[in-house]
């Protein structure tokens, strides 16, 4: 009879604060820009340079260990990781064990039975980033650029509370909405903002123990999560069944070859010698620090879908789209504010955004329009300003370039309302051109009217209200 | 304290040094005679004693978040033993 | 008028500001004085005639355009080789850096530039600041002005030389482990090691970043509160650094030491220390008892674990402190490497020298796995009970007084083949890192070769000032039995 195993799976989350400025110098944190631009004597190593921490970082730390039901440590410092690597130019990481600033924490997740579930967290400490080392396989170099050593991170520690890579999905996604919500970074797995390492081990069912683990790391995608916990699982299983045991390493994940392979080499003794850095003082966190933090702290994602739903009467589905992404759920609130109608402003937010957004490849967090002028063209629509096949048109403007709508219909002759009297023009004239249909529409076919209908939207170029276009002809056929 | 070849080894992969055989020896005594001395603090009864890093109380030492450093590659990378017009450049490495 | 390179920096400074003399001819003057000297001394890794002469000129003009009304305004120093100045050559007398040249400039460095002072070059120091002899520099020993055979101690030796020798008016040492302390006294010159904190370390190139401070050292007590005054102060770019106000150490100078408290400690006078030393130390004391201070011996404790603990410390953050020197972004690169490890190895193995690696070999043991609570944190708890005993002391003393050194200096080539013989050189010293404190050293008597001793005196954190005017007193006592090194002695008699 085989052995039924069961997955063990702790994470270290990486996430990229989206602070102006690094961790500890004032160079900018902006993507891009060529090599070593964005660099100074402190983030490339300097002698004689020395850290000065950036009060957000702390700021974004608390409030996201606030966020994730931590203890906020009150004395925190800073350590230093010893490794010698030429993406970290001081051969030690700035990093934090001792007293990491955050600890205890959890976050709930929908568990693999369908029932709520507890992950917890065992800590998340703040460090810096390392630099970026490109390699050229032709000359056999490898080029260092330090434009991203310093930037801060926060490494979030989960204990190995997860058994399968839906629940590891699920912990991302909360991670990702909560954080998002705060406004402290973007969390995108596929640009490194948010980076998840794998720690997984095997034990048979039932039993307590847990079995020798692996790190498994360059996981860039959900997809690729997936595929890694599932290769790792079986490649452990089949260790464990053919006797050969687990050696506890750091592994990376090639996607695009499916598999993983241990990341060091022995020349590599893996033995930080983590101290208290010298260069950095205590970080003292006060009540009245916690509480101004914990008072900035945003509605969160649960709390909105409750009070979404209590307060406009829209679908479980639209809201949890809508409020999957923070951005979108800043423009609904918005435009609701600016007396938008709820359903209204929910629709464009469904259909038309996600088809633009679509098309453009626009992330959620980019979007770029105001909930004003959502507001303000749902306005139009109501007032027949324009109609809906117009409004389409507006919308795509706004989307695109943030046009206030009132203006781009004015600016584009687009109002029905201003053609009202050409309307009536249009309608005697399209009427005129059809005696057939005139007749037909005499001899009762009303059908008939339909090719009078399209003679006049013809001539409006779309610029009417279907609806009063109907009322026009049937008046004029009728004094015929 | 005894220090044995393989700490020697040891400690030298940790400080990225490479010793001579000679230098070995030396500095297997060294450390020893080093440690020996050292350990004359276990004469003492810390067990009641914090740590002390920083001797005088300061903390929250902050920048705020702007910025401040202007670009200047050239001047990062002119010390460089080896570059690129904008990079560092070092042996092959793989992860 | 006194020759020139003999006046103090203050002095100098005072004539310059009265337009009796240019900083032009000032810089020239010691220009030509290290011309004379520095062939046997070796105080200067790099003179930099060109620069120093350029910048005395830009000063002379800014000082009559009164752009620059600063007392130092135009004297010329000299600043240790472990201090960044942009474009200038900075190697921390290793093979490692020797081809470094900063593009920043340490606080404390910019500082003397702001108030006017020219930089004659850069003084030679034990490799990365890790001797008390001057002898592990990449560039050859520094030899000691009072006699050519002898260290000037260390690791500021070259600093401390160039002052005795009278090749700058005053220069900028650093004292990790009693750097600017034993230097000066085996020099017979002064200098002060602030508390950790009042002087910005930013651009000083790490040794023990938690008891790295960077001090002056001069030819009396004045010159060394003038430059305090000048680098002192608060700097955003070291989180250690101290934000005080009270950087003014010229005031109350000369208040002289009626009622003050001195504690000289029982435990100083120990087996080991040099009756001549001794003996002149005493005499000290006695000096300030015959000036209405209140002086008597205590037991200040815990003195034999000062270097244990220290050596454990400074090692490990040394070890750390020094990874970034691995031949990427800056300094030394070795020629043949197979791969990216080999290619590190190789590099700190022929860039570092014998001293350094020792302690890097030490510092990344005990922080290695299984060995940093007994021996890291245990150094940690120590240096706890090393500043309790200090602040017990001070509760009743305003300064400690004590010899530097259990000696004075030592012949070329006698200490480096024992280290731990060596490290005992500091017992006097390094506690006074450990516990961030303030400390003086000042001439107090010469020994039968004609050496000079150094006087010792401590204080509390952030009471330099007391320290500064107890020295000062006791200068002034000792002004007839001063005396210069002999080599100057003959060039003054030119
Ligand atoms: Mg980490
Ligand atoms: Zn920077």
């Amino acid at each position: 009879m085989s052995k039924e195993f069961e997955t063990v799976i702790g994470l270290e989350v990486h996430v990229e604060l989206n602070t102006k400025t690094k961790i500890f110098c004032g160079c900018s944190t902006e993507f891009g820009g060529a090599p070593n631009t964005h660099v100074c004597p402190v983030c490339s190593g300097m002698p004689g340079s020395l850290p000065v921490l950036n009060k957000e970082v702390l700021h974004k730390a608390i409030a996201v260990g606030l966020a994730l039901n931590c203890d906020i440590t009150r004395n925190s410092k800073f350590d230093r990781k010893n490794y010698f690597y030429p993406d970290n130019p001081q051969n030690y990481q700035i990093s934090q064990l001792y007293y990491p600033i955050c600890r205890n924490g959890w976050v709930e997740i929908t568990g693999e039975d369908g029932n709520p579930k507890k992950v917890r967290i065992h800590e998340i400490h703040m460090e810096e980033d390392a630099g970026k080392l490109i390699h050229d396989a032709f000359t056999g170099e490898t080029y260092v650029d330090l434009n991203r050593s310093g930037v801060p991170l926060i490494e979030i520690v989960s204990e190995p509370d997860m058994r399968s890579a839906d629940e590891v999905v699920a912990y991302l996604e909360k991670l990702r909405e909560t954080i998002q919500y705060l406004g402290a970074s973007d969390c995108k797995l596929n640009e490194g903002s948010m980076r998840a390492d794998v720690n997984l081990s095997i034990r048979e069912k039932g039993t307590e123990e847990f079995g020798t683990r692996t790190e498994s790391k360059n996981l860039n995608s959900f997809r690729a999560i997936r595929r890694c916990i599932e290769h790792e699982t079986a490649r452990q299983t089949d260790a464990v069944l053919s006797g050969e045991g687990v050696t506890q390493e750091t592994r990376r994940w090639d996607d695009d070859k499916g598999y993983s392979y241990p990341m060091r080499s022995k020349e590599d003794a893996q033995d930080y010698r983590y101290f208290p850095d010298p260069d950095l003082v205590p970080i003292l966190v006060s009540e009245e620090m916690i509480q101004e933090i914990s008072d900035e702290a945003p509605e969160f994602r649960d709390a909105k879908k409750l009070r979404y739903k209590e307060e406009y009467e829209l679908s479980d589905y639209d809201i949890d789209q809508i409020t999957g992404e923070k951005r979108l759920a800043d423009i609904f609130e918005g435009a609701v504010a600016e007396g938008a109608d709820p359903k209204k402003a929910a629709n464009w937010l469904m259909v038309e955004t996600q088809r633009l957004m679509k098309e453009t490849g626009t992330d959620a967090d980019k979007l770029g329009f105001s909930p004003k002028h959502l507001a303000e063209l749902i306005r139009l629509v109501d007032q027949k300003e324009i109609n809906s096949s117009v409004a389409k048109t507006v919308f795509e403007a706004v989307f695109r370039e943030d046009v206030d709508p009132v203006e781009y219909v004015k600016a584009n002759n687009l109002s029905m309302k201003d053609s009202a009297g050409a309307l009536e023009e249009a309608v005697k004239k399209a009427v005129d051109m059809s005696p057939k249909a005139v007749e037909d529409w005499k001899a009762g076919k009303t059908k008939a009217a339909g090719a009078i209908v399209g003679l006049v939207m013809k001539e409006m170029k779309g610029k009417c209200d279907p609806a009063e276009v109907n009322r026009l002809i049937s008046e004029e056929l009728a004094k015929r | 304290m005894q220090i044995k070849d393989e700490t020697i080894d040891y400690v030298s992969i940790l400080a990225k040094l490479a010793l001579s055989d000679e230098e070995k020896e030396q500095a297997k005594k060294d450390m020893s005679d080093m440690l020996d001395y050292v350990g004359r603090l276990n004469e003492l009864d810390t067990s009641k004693v914090e740590p002390m890093s920083h001797t005088f109380p300061v903390a929250n030492v902050m920048r705020e978040d702007e910025v401040t450093c202007e670009p200047r590659q050239d001047e990062m990378l002119q010390n460089a033993p080896e570059r690129t017009e904008d990079a560092f450049v070092v042996p092959a490495t793989f992860d | 008028m006194k020759e020139l390179t003999r006046l103090t920096a203050v002095e100098l400074g005072e004539k310059i500001e009265a337009g009796e003399i240019s900083s032009v001819e000032a810089t020239k003057a010691y220009l030509d004085r290290i011309g004379q000297t520095d062939k046997d001394v070796h105080a200067y890794i790099t003179v930099d005639t060109e620069g120093a002469l350029a910048r005395a000129e830009e000063v002379d003009r800014k000082i009559r355009a009164g752009e620059l009304t600063g007392p130092l305004a135009g004297v010329p120093v000299a600043v240790k080789d472990n201090m960044c100045i942009t474009g200038t050559l900075t190697t921390c007398a290793s093979h490692i850096l020797d081809n470094f040249k900063p593009v920043y400039t340490a606080t404390a460095v910019q500082k003397l530039l702001d108030s006017g002072m020219v930089i004659l070059g850069r003084t030679n120091m034990d490799e990365f600041a890790m001797g008390s002899t001057t002898e592990t520099s990449y560039f050859g020993p520094t030899r000691n002005p009072w006699d050519l055979s002898r260290v000037p101690g260390g690791s500021s030796g070259g600093s401390a030389a160039a002052v005795a020798a009278e090749s700058c008016a005053a220069a900028l040492g650093s004292d990790t482990g009693g750097s600017i302390r034993q230097p000066a006294g085996f020099c017979g010159i002064t200098g002060i090691k602030p508390t950790y904190g009042r002087v910005s370390r930013y651009g000083l190139i790490a040794y023990g970043s938690s008891l790295d401070q960077i001090g002056p050292m001069g030819k009396d007590v004045r010159d060394c509160a003038a430059l305090l005054s000048v680098i002192a102060g608060h700097d955003e770019k070291d989180s250690t650094s101290a934000d005080r106000m009270d950087t003014d150490f010229i005031t109350g100078l000369s208040d002289g030491v009626k009622g003050m408290k001195i504690g000289v400690p029982a435990d100083y006078l120990i087996e080991g220390l040099d009756p001549e030393v001794k003996r002149a130390v005493l005499e000290a004391a006695d000096s300030f008892r015959a000036m209405g201070a209140e002086v008597e011996e205590f037991d200040l404790g815990m003195v034999e674990y000062a270097i244990p603990a220290y050596y454990v410390i400074a090692c490990a953050e040394a070890s750390s402190n020094l990874e970034r020197f691995d031949g990427v972004k800056y300094g030394f690169r070795a020629k043949d490497f197979e791969g990216l490890h080999d290619m590190y190895k190789k590099t700190r193995s022929e860039g570092f020298g014998t001293e350094v690696k020792r302690r890097i070999m030490l510092g990344s043991f005990v922080l290695s796995s299984g060995y940093y609570d007994a021996y890291y944190v245990k150094a940690l708890r120590v240096k706890a009970l090393i500043k309790q005993a200090f602040d017990k002391a001070f509760e009743k003393y305003d300064v400690i007084l004590g010899p530097v050194a259990p000696t004075t200096a030592l012949p070329v080539g006698e200490s480096l083949s024992d280290p731990i013989k060596m490290y005992l050189g500091d017992i006097y010293t390094v506690s006074v890192n450990l516990a961030g404190l303030p400390g003086i050293s000042l001439p107090c008597g010469y020994d039968g070769k004609g050496l000079p001793i150094g006087l010792q005196l401590l204080g509390q954190t952030f009471e330099e000032k007391k320290i500064l005017r107890a020295a000062h007193a006791f200068e002034d006592c000792f002004r007839d039995k001063l005396r210069r090194a002999p080599m100057v002695q003959e060039g003054g008699a030119r």
